[in-house]
């Protein structure tokens, strides 16, 4: 599954790993800022540029390259569709410019996603003033995402294994229910846990962590580089 | 000696009118691991969940001898841990140790004392390296041990596990075995298997349409009821 | 439609992200008698839930097949607050985890799936979810769902100056019309589905007064033809914001030379464009305020 693998690289030990993820999700706002508000004129510089920084990056955390940069294909789904559009409508340019930016931001994605836990990220993004309630939706979310899809190809298996090689639209309907069901009542377990164990309104975090002088280096590394790259491209 | 629980004539009856439990009468005393057996259906679990006043029925019910009510829910909740049977939805935090200091994080603790409990506890059932896992990454057998690590985080004076053995495979069932036996709590253990039982529980119930039918040593019990497979060899 | 990074003008994601995210902040944060950390655990499995069921496929013939997208039966179920952070949390998932849909275009995302999305898909639910066309109903929550969506992506890109020909825009809404009516009978299957096997699983829709039923009818077609004629006829943007004074000179959807673009295009045209986004923004926004007091006045 892709997230489980996502999951295992973020859990690393390079120097990019162990860096706060406050400084790393402002860093990652630094250059997809600079590649979205990059004019047209000079993208494939700015893309060169921006690319070193990516495959730099995740030389650095030791992440395995060819497996980042094919993930982050995922993206070209919609950008392909839209590129095709643009450059049948007649703008090659603008076609081309679109996925540069798409992919290009695509991979700085994921390099954050693969250099930082989920649960830290999500705890950077409530240090930087994220609405808790969200963080903590998003938290059970992720938490319970391993568990249902698990039961959903449990599900799907279990078909399978009674002859239905492609399901009808009313037992995929049942399956959804069924799904939705069980949901239900994992929910209603969760919260019978969490009360036995004390929760009354609150969900409680532990310490924060301190900030180091590397988590300020890296966004001033990052602000610096971006401009230059910037500033290349548009010579 | 005074009871730790003490239940007498514990009715309740479900919203769409099963009568779930039927005048329950029932002790743990310090000390003891009492299992308790009895068919699905029995009323086992909706017995579990009055013990921390999730279900309140009707009757009298006192843990560690406060009624449990709804003033005294907080601190009866800190006595009784509960170790419900899918471990996947008692670790709901993303790490181990934010899991097991959750327990004590709501009992009012620091965020550094309550870490120190947690370690504390996730020491005493051999966890400590688990430490930053997320939950989906740990085996059947160290999910079970970090639920049973969250709630001994909250020090609690008895320990409740409902089927702990599901999922289990022999070396992880004897490994829960060997570890239940070194904690001095006193334990309520609900369980269909019959060979754990024999070897943790120093007692057993049993219980029939929503009553406590029978109470005994363990091997007495199983024989009463004819608890067990009881078929030679195929 | 999950629209990646790189695709929208500066002034168009900075618009929506400044709108959406209070906003969905807002609704996570007040409702505080629904919404409190004790519902925590079912919105989370329930984000969980969506991203499960789209692994299941749904054949709708001709050899093809569909899946869940959720908006619509989120809101049938949990009501259009709990619906909107739940989407907006599977929002940030997919964009973070899944490289689907970006970082900054997510404020544009919410809007399009967790908002407007949530409540097209709640409102002919709450309006008609109640009487003899209530099958009726949940097929046209999906339908509007996913078409109010789709709808407002494109009109966003088009604002971002994707350039778009009316042919490929014709084709594209005709695609968007069938997938959307597939999760309208997809919402309609799995809400009996769940129904059968406990209707106290999803909400009733509450009687609404008259006046407020009337109001919301008519600004839902308010909307839905302000988002056909933003998309479907792009000149239209044009047009308004040469109605309201703002556009100085002529100017084609069809790129104007490169040196043009750089040199005396960018300012006035991307004062354009950022005004039309942000003037549609604030008609968005406006609607919403009016449907959530309309909400509100019916609650309390």
């Amino acid at each position: 599954m892709h997230h489980a693998t996502i999951d295992r690289w973020s859990r690393g030990q390079s120097a990019i790993h162990r860096l706060d993820a406050r400084a790393k999700i402002l860093s990652l706002l630094i250059v997809l800022i600079a590649v979205g508000t990059a004019p047209t004129a000079g993208i494939w510089r700015t893309g060169a540029g921006f690319g070193a920084l990516a495959v730099a990056s995740a030389s650095l955390a030791r992440l395995p390259l060819v497996g980042v940069f094919t993930r982050s294909l995922a993206v070209l789904p919609f950008s392909l569709t839209f590129a095709v559009i643009v450059y049948v409508t007649g703008d090659a340019y603008q076609a081309s410019a679109l996925l540069i930016k798409s992919y290009i931001s695509a991979s700085f994605v994921l390099l954050l996603v693969s250099t930082t836990p989920l649960p830290h990220l999500l705890r950077g993004l409530e240090r930087l003033g994220f609405p808790a309630m969200l963080v903590l939706v998003i938290q059970y979310l992720y938490r319970y995402l391993f568990v249902v899809s698990r039961e959903a190809q449990h599900m799907r298996t279990a078909a399978i294994s009674r002859g239905f090689q492609r399901a009808g639209f009313r037992v995929a309907a049942g399956a959804v229910a069924t799904l939705f069901a069980r949901s239900y009542h994992r929910a209603e377990g969760i919260h019978r846990a969490m009360i036995a164990r004390g929760f009354e309104r609150h969900i409680p975090i532990l310490a924060a962590e301190r900030l180091r002088l590397s988590d300020g280096l890296l966004v001033l590394l990052t602000l610096g580089i971006a401009v230059i790259i910037r500033t290349g491209a548009m010579r | 000696m005074k009871p730790l629980i003490q239940a007498r004539q514990l009715r309740y009856r479900y919203p769409d009118g099963t009568l779930a439990l039927d005048a329950v009468d029932f002790d743990l005393f310090p000390g003891e691991t009492v299992a308790i057996f009895g068919a699905n259906g029995s009323g086992k679990t909706t017995f579990v969940l009055h013990l921390n006043g999730l279900l309140q029925g009707e009757g009298s019910l006192l843990v560690c001898g406060k009624p449990v009510v709804r003033e005294n829910l907080a601190e009866v909740r800190r006595k009784i841990g509960i170790v419900f049977q899918d471990p996947d939805e008692q670790l709901f935090m993303p790490t181990v140790l934010e899991d097991v200091a959750f327990g004590p994080r709501n009992s009012g603790l620091g965020p550094e004392e309550a870490e120190q409990r947690a370690l504390a506890a996730m020491k005493k059932v051999a966890m400590s390296d688990a430490r930053d896992k997320a939950p989906y990454h740990l085996s059947a057998g160290e999910k079970r041990r970090a639920a049973i690590a969250g709630v001994l985080a909250m020090d609690p004076e008895i320990l409740v596990l409902d089927e702990p053995t599901t999922f289990l495979d022999p070396p992880g069932q004897r490994e829960l075995v060997q570890l239940l036996r070194a904690l001095p709590q006193a334990k309520l253990i609900v369980t269909h298997d019959v060979a754990f039982a024999r070897a943790v529980a120093t007692r057993a119930v049993f219980f029939l349409h929503g009553t406590v039918a029978g109470s005994g040593p363990v091997d007495a019990i199983i024989q009463q009821f004819q608890w067990d497979i009881q078929l030679g060899p195929a | 439609m999950h629209i990646p990074d790189g695709f929208l003008s500066t002034p168009v994601w900075v618009a929506l992200d400044v709108a959406s995210l209070p906003a969905v902040g807002y609704v996570a944060r007040r409702a505080g008698s629904k919404l409190e950390e004790s519902r925590v655990p079912l919105l989370g499995v329930m984000g969980a839930f969506v991203f499960a069921a789209q692994m299941i496929n749904f054949p709708v013939g001709a050899g093809t097949s569909g899946h869940l997208v959720g908006g619509a039966l989120l809101s049938i179920a949990l009501g259009p607050k709990a619906a909107i952070v739940v989407m907006t949390a599977i929002l940030f998932v997919q964009a973070l985890v899944f490289q689907d849909g970006g970082i900054l275009a997510l404020g544009a995302n919410i809007m399009n799936m967790a908002v407007a999305g949530v409540l097209a898909g709640w409102l002919p639910y709450q309006l008609w979810g109640g009487g003899r066309f209530r099958s009726a109903a949940i097929v046209a929550a999906g339908t509007l769902s996913v078409l109010v969506s789709a709808s407002l992506a494109v009109s966003e890109l088009l604002v971002s100056g994707v350039s778009m020909s009316s042919s490929v825009l014709g084709l594209s809404f005709a695609l968007f019309l069938v997938s959307a009516l597939i999760e309208g009978f997809i919402t309609l299957a799995v809400v009996k589905g769940i129904e059968s096997i406990n209707p106290s699983w999803i909400q009733k829709p509450a009687t609404a007064a008259p006046a407020v039923r009337a109001l919301t009818a008519s600004s839902v077609v308010l909307a839905g033809v302000g988002v056909l004629f933003a998309s479907g006829a792009p000149d239209g943007l044009e047009h308004l914001s040469e109605a309201i004074g703002i556009a100085g000179r002529q100017y084609t959807l069809l790129p104007t030379p490169l040196a043009d673009y750089e040199l005396e295009g960018v300012s006035s045209e991307w004062l354009r464009r950022a005004a039309a986004g942000l003037i549609g923004l604030a008609l968005m926004f406006g609607l919403c305020r009016l449907l959530a007091k309309g909400i509100v006045n019916r609650r309390s």
